[in-house]
């Protein structure tokens, strides 16, 4: 039942977009078979889905915890910039040196990056009330400006040209391959073990529970004594914790230096991908190779085809669109089937008891009170 | 979606540090028919930059025929995105790629190692390898004969420049545009806004209004879109396009543009493919070569105008006009170069100092 | 500062602030109905495109204009089907209807790149519009007026209109105004359209009036201004039009101060403030949000499901 949806939505998305392309003047069958099937027959192309879903599914796996708690951080990719600049920065520091413990701190520096970029947000959400959506999306575009600074002047390669770039990093800086003679760094089986580790952690500890607790019924938490403060400050330093590990992992590995054109709308795109996952570990991991592939199957319908690059991104909202429509359907006949049983998420999310689910709702976007 | 991400870091290098890598070099082999790939930064659609290379390769299918076949991807991130698509399109059977945006260089050069069969060309960046080329355009030759027009027609002494990054090539655009603006009219000064962006046209519109404001009354870009055009057109200030012939958009502002003409480049190397002759180089070509042209001056502008903005593209055509000839003095007053004495390419490539009347 | 620069400025300000005003309108009534809408970046393109092509098809920037509502209204309700009748999660449609908009707005404006049309004009007569000093009354782009005007019609619907009560009776309590009869789905759904529609004309100023042109992207990123804009003013229309004027300020000046010289800090540096600034007044009104007025509808972003 929980696999409906998805499969449903995949469905959909290329009898629609085989349909639409179709109509557009452009081979529209080709365009479903080149983005979605060619790729997957091709074990060059797997090796780049993978290098491409870690990153995605890192930053996912951070935002699903949030989202569960209703905590909307829309401000991964400012996140995950920090991680990387603070990895670089790290890297910069030890550029003459060598040693096994440089790549750690390198990764350790990027956690704590992107955990401080999102504890702006939660500062303002928990002492002003300010809505971390925006504050979240408006310190993105920040972190773009003070990487361009950092590029542009103190960063700069001083034997590069004056090009704004550092210096290529060193063997010890750089992320090895986890399958030697491949493209696939350690960073990619790193993804998937700890989106398993956070399916266990928030499906088994006491913190998992408080923040799925918080998410479904703010109410109930705080009768429970939850602390609906500190879930914010879990959520998003969560998020932000695995966004700058995604952005020191993405630099240390397939960048191997910091450039300008480090942010590439990944921290947007995972958003996609929790959804796609259903806030679930498991989905996250298949979402974020089905996102990838809209990706890598895009660029080649690009030279297959003349598809225009434009096109992924119809395809991406599509399968959201249609995943959206179909999750909810298949919610409604859960929620039906369990009527007599046990609470279900679809019912808990969806309130449906009158007034006293309103403060619940009023929570959302309000100072959050003392806990 | 969220526009920021993706900007070129167009800049333009040399050939000064040229790595070597592994891999023989090619075999001197002919073939009957090419399959030529173009990566590019931006999307076909920016009339800008990458259109302008677009350009050059329907120039190319339109002069080799059948003995040509290409493809192209748009919108390609710089860094492992690129790598990806290029080694996507190396295995992909093509015999040249094409990568045109200054950040496409270390993935071309990873790509280039692992596929010594395969011909790879990067514009305006620095490394070369056996099988992977470099290629430039003196964009700054244009420029010269953009501040020529603008020191002559300009009333206030005053121009006004949106730009984009300050990298080298951004640098030697203004400091061009500039010495040759000031050859003609000794108290001209430019003003450079910095958007900090590569296309925002609202921001470029902006900011060319807000110069305009402030009393200049020419306005050049380094930017991609045609904003800042059309806000000169609207206020009666002339203007110069960028990358293409952007007349349609102010047909009485747009006095000329420096039009990227790659096509040429692209036929002589595809022909050397099919010759079998290909080696691997690092140029910099400019209006000698024909890379660089200047769109159909307005008829607008005044014939003495017309005739000095032509002896500066036929005499550098020629060789005999090279816009960073001494002297030249920084903002601070500091000579840079003595009279006569040239500034060199390898200096020109990290260019990071204005000269004066610059106000950046 | 010249009495020229600084009419100068004021109109500067005026076109800057007016796209997010508009969009930032009709996200505002969407919100008041309880339901939060993130696709305004999308339908802004949409509306941008289809502006520009009618406009190129008709000659008529007025057309063009109408056909920008039309076809953003149309996306929105692709996103009401979608939240409404199926309760999907409206963060992530909405997210979805940007990206949605970004590609087809893409495509279906390849055709239209690198051709201009007629700028939508002034509805004064030349001699007003373009005085040099009457022009700061009738000089600048009809949208401009509609902006002031739209303000005004959002508080008098909201404040003052028997239907603008229930609308703002379903935003605050979803349940209590179903079962005193009123129609919520009817409203939310009526209040998408016009956001969306709003979202189009806003859309619009950028192809027909800012830079009449098409080109990939052309909105970047004001869609999300417009959002952040209604959290700022909290959800007050007089507030949205004073924080689209301050943020066209806090754009215009610092453009005019780089072109007046003036370049003690970095231009990375000026290039984020408007976003620190948003941050920064969304902090202080916050900090200072006492009254029952000034907070978001109580149904904000939650699905729901006529039951019971």
């Amino acid at each position: 039942m929980l696999l409906a949806a998805p499969l449903v939505a995949v469905a959909l998305t290329l009898a629609a977009g085989a349909i639409l392309f179709t109509l557009l003047g452009y081979d529209g069958a080709g365009a479903v078979r080149s983005i979605f099937v060619t790729p997957l027959f091709d074990p060059y192309r797997w090796q780049d889905l993978l290098v491409k879903a870690a990153p995605l599914a890192l930053i996912a796996t951070g935002l699903s915890i949030g989202f569960r708690a209703n905590v909307w951080n829309i401000g991964a990719e400012g996140q995950y910039v920090l991680g990387g600049l603070a990895a670089t920065d790290v890297a910069l520091l030890t550029h003459e040196m060598e040693g096994a413990w440089i790549l750690p701190a390198m990764v350790l520096a990027g956690i704590l990056g992107g955990m401080a970029w999102a504890a702006v947000p939660a500062a303002l959400r928990t002492r002003l009330g300010v809505s971390e959506i925006l504050t979240s999306l408006m310190l993105n575009y920040v972190a773009i400006q003070l990487l361009y600074y950092l590029m542009r002047g103190p960063w700069k390669d001083p034997m590069g040209f004056n090009f704004p770039q550092t210096v290529l990093f060193s063997a010890s800086q750089t992320l090895p391959m986890a399958v030697p003679g491949t493209l696939i760094h350690w960073g990619v089986p790193l993804a998937a073990i700890l989106a398993l580790a956070v399916w266990f952690a928030v499906g088994r500890t006491v913190a998992g529970f408080q923040i799925r607790v918080v998410g479904l019924a703010p109410d109930a938490a705080r009768y429970g004594g939850f602390r609906e403060r500190a879930t914010v400050w879990l959520a998003l330093l969560a998020g932000g914790g695995f966004a700058g590990l995604a952005g020191a992992l993405e630099a240390s590995g397939p960048f191997g230096q910091m450039v300008p054109a480090f942010p590439t709308g990944y921290g947007y795109t995972a958003i996609i991908v929790a959804f796609l996952g259903r806030l679930n570990a498991l989905g996250i991991l298949v979402a974020a190779m089905v996102l990838a592939l809209t990706y890598v199957g895009g660029e080649s319908a690009q030279t297959a085809i003349g598809l225009p690059a434009a096109a992924v991104g119809v395809f991406q909202a599509m399968l959201l669109f249609f995943l959206l429509a179909a999750d909810v359907l298949v919610r409604y006949r859960v929620a039906r089937s369990a009527a007599h049983g046990a609470v279900t998420p679809a019912a808990a999310s969806a309130p449906a008891g009158g007034s006293a689910a309103e403060p619940a709702a009023s929570k959302r976007r309000q100072p959050v009170e003392a806990a | 979606m969220f526009e920021i991400t993706r900007r070129r870091l167009l800049t333009t290098a040399g050939s000064l540090a040229t790595v070597s890598a592994f891999g023989l070099p090619a075999r001197a082999q002919g073939k009957d028919k090419v399959k030529a790939a173009f990566v590019y930064v931006g999307p076909v659609g920016d009339y800008g930059y990458s259109f302008a290379h677009d350009q050059g390769r329907k120039f190319l299918e339109e002069k080799l025929g059948d003995k040509v076949e290409t493809s192209f991807v748009e919108n390609v991130a710089e860094g492992p995105d690129a790598e990806r698509v290029i080694r996507q399109l190396a295995q992909g059977g093509n015999d040249v790629v094409f990568a045109t945006s200054f950040g496409f260089m270390n993935p071309t050069l990873k790509v280039a190692k692992q596929f010594p069969d395969v011909k790879f060309e990067h514009a305006t960046g620095y490394m070369t390898a056996p099988n992977m080329a470099a290629y430039n355009s003196r964009f700054y030759q244009g420029r010269a004969v953009l501040g020529t027009i603008a020191g002559m027609m300009s009333k206030s002494g005053k121009g006004g420049y949106v730009a984009s990054f300050p990298i080298p090539e951004v640098v030697m655009g203004i400091d061009a545009f500039t010495l040759a603006a000031r050859k003609v009219n000794p108290n001209f000064t430019t003003q450079v806004v910095w958007v900090s962006s590569w296309y925002d046209p609202a921001k470029e519109a902006d900011a060319a209004k807000a110069l305009l404001d402030q009393g200049v009354d020419v306005i050049t870009q380094h930017t991609d879109s045609p904003a800042p055009l059309q806000a000169a057109e609207q206020r009666g200030a002339i203007a110069f396009g960028q990358a293409w012939d952007m007349s349609s958009f102010a047909p009485n502002a747009h006095m000329t543009a420096i039009v990227d003409h790659w096509g040429p480049y692209y036929v002589q190397e595809v022909q050397k493919l099919l010759d079998g002759t290909w080696e691997s180089h690092d140029v910099w070509l400019g209006m000698q070569e024909d890379v660089l042209e200047m769109a159909p001056f307005n008829p607008k502008m005044p014939d003495d105008v017309k005739a000095a903005a032509q002896k500066i593209v036929d005499e550098t055509k020629a060789g005999t006009y090279e816009i960073f000839t001494g002297p030249i003095k920084d903002q601070k007053g500091e000579l840079k170069a003595k009279d006569g004495e040239r500034i060199p390419d390898a200096d020109l490539l990290k260019l990071d100092w204005y000269v004066e009347g610059v106000n950046a | 500062m010249s009495a020229m620069l600084l009419i100068s400025v004021v109109m500067g300000i005026a076109g800057a602030a007016t796209p997010i005003l508009i969009a930032a309108l009709g996200e505002l009534v969407v919100e008041k109905s309880g339901v939060l809408n993130l696709g305004v970046e999308g339908m802004m393109l949409i509306g941008a495109v289809t502006a520009f092509a009618v406009s190129v098809h008709t000659g008529s920037p007025a057309l063009g204009c109408l056909a920008a509502m039309l076809a953003a209204a149309l996306s929105s309700l692709i996103f009401a089907v979608l939240t409404l009748t199926l309760t999907a999660n409206q963060v992530a449609t909405g997210l979805a209807l940007t990206i949605f908009g970004t590609g087809v707005s893409a495509l279906a404006g390849a055709p239209y790149v690198g051709i201009t049309t007629t700028r939508l004009g002034s509805i004064f007569p030349q001699a007003l519009a373009e005085d040099p000093w009457l022009r700061v009354l009738f000089g600048h782009s009809p949208l401009v007026y509609l902006g002031l005007i739209l303000t005004f019609g959002v508080w008098w619907f909201l404040a003052r209109t028997r239907t603008g009560l229930v609308l703002r009776a379903v935003g605050e309590g979803d349940e209590a105004a179903h079962s005193i009869g009123y129609p919520v789905l009817k409203i939310r759904y009526l209040a998408i359209l016009f956001g969306g529609a709003m979202a189009g004309l806003g859309g619009s100023y950028f192809s027909l009036v800012l830079t009449p042109m098409w080109a990939e992207r052309l909105t970047a990123g004001r869609g999300w201004i417009a959002i952040a804009l209604v959290v700022f003013a909290s959800w007050r229309p007089a507030w949205v039009l004073a924080g689209a004027y301050l943020f066209g300020a806090v754009i215009t000046l610092e453009l005019q101060s780089k072109a007046a010289g003036f370049n003690a800090f970095a231009p990375e540096f000026l290039s984020s403030l408007p976003y620190l600034a948003t941050i920064v007044v969304l902090a202080v009104i916050s900090a200072g949000r006492r009254s029952a007025k000034t907070r978001a509808p109580a149904c904000l972003g939650r699905p729901f499901r006529a039951s019971a």
